[in-house]
């Protein structure tokens, strides 16, 4: 595939691997933190970490879209899928989350008309074809998808669909990553950067980290090679006592962000004054809904949605996995209680869930020779 | 490179409990059919194993074990094979193929690859109210076609109408019979380390035509589906590897990862695969990327995987490769012993992961 496996070069990465070998001191450990989900799925899909020096660690953060949801959120999904006439959209990955009582695909199962969509417009389409439904579309996701839910709201009001809604449970980037940097466990030498939201908000949003708390970012893709790269150039910041944003994904990632993209956000949403994450907690001016202006074609307003906040499986360890805490093995019930069949936690849902993307790709050491 | 153990004893424990749960026969703990029940992955192995097996062979374990494409009868000493497999496919008709014809070879090839020559076919049609007759007499015909281009006799079948609305348009079942071949001693208790694994062409091409024939994500590729009649290659393997030939799966639902899953977990042997050597058409891997899928995982209706004895694996190759529609087929890995059960890849990057049993569902309704 042109285009695509130039940037999986095996020779290349390993040439990149004896690169950033000659980079670290022998003694020192870093902790290297990927924050998007994207790139937990690539660094297992293609064994990246097995290409790095043993003290090189790469921790996962929290950006994956699905990971960060809480129960509560899968609840009022659930509740209004059940609400008469309601058709209720989501992505694929979503059906899967176990909320306090059952997951969207048992509730489908059970009655509830839930269609799995591939974009927000394949909902808007559905509540054109369905004039006597209501349509309602589960949107979840960072900057990196909720421009295209703001432009389906404004299509809808465009062309004057009364019958669409949207539960937004979309989420910033910012926000939880400052978190991250405020917590006293957490002990981090820099961050490979979001590509997939940076092509949306741009590398600038990311110039706190190193300003504020003194740790190298560098915006990174999504193929093994662009991992590999980013891991090197934080690295070589290390090496050379430099400390800023740097963007290894230019081919996409422009650093003013997408000007169009944050446009129509702006026009359609607005912050929550709170909003709460799976694991994480209630994180300030974090969610985002739909403004004023917009309220018509909010699906919390339309309906009556319980909004009872459900606490996490007293088991579940999915907060210190996204935070970075502990690895997804260490948790109490990985692999025996919570595994991708019966999730317990939503990082075992997402195939960019930490839990998911090392129980499912597994990991072996060089050492442990294959006979 | 490194001196400090990558793994730890505490995480290679954790990695051992995992081991093990999957080796582990699927239980069926849910309170209802889903989706992902028919999705030939994990669901599928608990609603199986965990449910309908139990109950119908309760010795278990054995009828587990030799779970297989198609079931043996001996009827007054001739060994007959037979089997029986249900069509919901959507679209009716896609580029390559339709309803009909894969109602047609994949139940002669599930005959094919447990090594017997298909023989005869039964045709039950649920038919819903308002399908239009021009589109059964359609099927009919292709039903026609496939059969005489496999060499197989329609005798017997059955059609029944169902209400607007509790079928969509048209469901096929058909069940086969067919000869064992002598030549043929196949088991999956069969594999022995170091046996060569054959993939007869390229994978992914039905499962991905028929997704971008839904016109779901208004996307437009010259992907065809792979739809054909296996005997002629199988009936090639067997005369160049003979009793070499120790395994046939047909790669449908669930696509390659899943028989080599399936295999893996009855044989109790580990299996390598080669991901460079794995062959996927350039339209195929294009659009398996774009929507993030696996090309591994998708399904094909008329690729098999092989196993051989290494002796003979290149007789195996070259007989398969002068088979029409197997050009492309090729050596993707071997069998080992460790770790038992288990699926690994050595990916074209140079790592090396864990190739899992299907969890979720791609898309349903392929076949």
């Amino acid at each position: 595939m042109r285009f695509v496996d130039e940037y999986r070069d095996a020779d290349l990465g390993q040439a990149l691997a004896g690169e950033i070998l000659g980079l670290v001191e022998p003694g020192r450990h870093y902790k290297v933190m990927e924050v998007c989900g994207g790139h937990t799925h690539s660094i297992y899909k293609y064994g990246i970490d097995d290409l790095l020096p043993a003290n090189v660690e790469l921790v996962h953060g929290p950006g994956c879209p699905v990971c960060v949801i809480p129960m509560g959120r899968v609840d009022d999904g659930i509740s209004l899928a059940h609400e008469p006439g309601v058709i209720f959209t989501c992505f694929g990955d979503m059906m899967r989350v176990p909320g306090s009582n059952g997951s969207l695909l048992e509730a489908k199962a059970a009655g509830a008309d839930i269609r799995m969509v591939y974009s927000p417009l394949d909902a808007l389409r559905i509540a054109k074809q369905n004039p006597d439904r209501e349509v309602v579309f589960f949107a979840i996701g960072f900057e990196t998808t909720a421009p295209s839910t703001a432009l389906t709201i404004i299509r809808a009001r465009q062309e004057e669909i009364k019958n669409f809604t949207v539960m937004c449970s979309h989420v910033t980037i910012v926000p939880p990553l400052r978190a991250l940097l405020e917590s006293p466990d957490l002990r981090l030498d820099g961050f490979v950067g979001p590509g997939h939201v940076s092509t949306v908000v741009g590398a600038r949003p990311f110039e706190f980290i190193p300003v504020d708390y003194g740790k190298p970012v560098v915006v990174s893709g999504f193929e093994p090679l662009d991992i590999l790269q980013s891991v090197y150039m934080i690295l070589k910041q290390l090496a050379e006592g430099r400390c800023e944003v740097e963007n290894q994904y230019k081919r996409i990632v422009p650093y003013e962000g997408n000007l169009k993209a944050l446009e129509v956000m702006a026009e359609v949403f607005e912050l929550r004054p709170h909003f709460e994450w799976r694991g994480l907690g209630f994180i300030s001016h974090s969610g985002l809904k739909l403004n004023q202006n917009y309220a018509d074609l909010d699906a919390e307003i339309r309906f009556s949605v319980p909004g009872v906040r459900v606490a996490d499986p007293k088991a579940c360890q999915c907060g210190e996995v996204l935070k970075g805490v502990i690895k997804p093995w260490e948790c109490k019930v990985f692999g025996s209680a919570c595994t991708p069949e019966r999730p317990i936690g939503t990082c075992m849902v997402s195939s960019e869930g930490a839990c998911a993307a090392y129980y499912n790709f597994g990991r072996f050491a060089r050492e442990r020779e294959v006979v | 490179m490194a001196t400090e153990q990558a793994i730890s004893d505490r995480e290679q424990k954790v990695l051992g409990i995992i081991a093990t749960a999957r080796g582990k026969r699927a239980k069926f703990r849910d309170e209802r059919i889903t989706m992902a029940h028919g999705a030939g992955g994990k669901a599928t192995a608990s609603l199986i194993e965990g449910l309908i097996v139990p109950k119908l062979a309760p010795s278990g374990e054995q009828a587990l074990n030799e779970l297989a494409d198609a079931g043996r009868v001996s009827i007054d000493g001739t060994q007959m094979a037979m089997t029986t497999d249900s069509y919901v496919v959507k679209p009716l008709r896609f580029p390559g193929g339709s309803i009909g014809e894969l109602a047609v070879n994949g139940t002669a090839n599930d005959l094919a690859v447990s090594g017997a020559r298909p023989l005869a076919l039964s045709l039950s049609l649920i038919l819903e109210e308002g399908l239009p007759a021009e589109i059964l007499a359609a099927e009919i015909e292709a039903i026609a076609k496939a059969a005489q281009e496999a060499n197989v006799e329609i005798v017997t079948g059955d059609t029944k109408v169902v209400e607007r609305g509790h079928a969509d348009g048209l469901y096929i079942t058909t069940s086969g019979v067919g000869q064992l071949d002598p030549r043929a001693q196949l088991s999956p208790t069969a594999l022995r380390p170091g046996d060569r694994i054959l993939l007869s062409g390229s994978i992914g091409d039905h499962g991905t035509a028929i997704m971008l024939a839904r016109g779901e994500f208004e996307l437009d590729a010259d992907i065809y589906s792979d739809t054909r009649a296996l005997w002629p290659a199988v009936d090639a393997l067997l005369d160049a590897a003979g009793p070499d030939l120790r395994c046939m799966r047909d790669a449908t639902r669930g696509g390659a990862a899943s028989v080599l899953n399936e295999l893996a977990r009855s044989a109790q042997v580990a299996i390598v695969v080669e991901e460079g050597a794995i062959p996927v058409k350039p339209a195929v891997a294009g659009a398996c990327e774009l929507l993030g899928i696996d090309p591994m995982y998708v399904a094909n209706e008329g690729k098999f995987l092989a196993f051989v004895a290494p002796e003979s694996a290149e007789a195996a190759l070259a007989a398969l490769r002068n088979t029409p529609g197997c050009e492309d087929a090729a050596e993707i890995g071997e069998v080992r012993t460790e770790p038992p059960g288990m699926v690994l890849v050595n990916t074209s990057f140079g790592g090396r992961r864990v190739m899992d049993q299907l969890v979720g569902d791609p898309l349903p309704r392929i076949c």
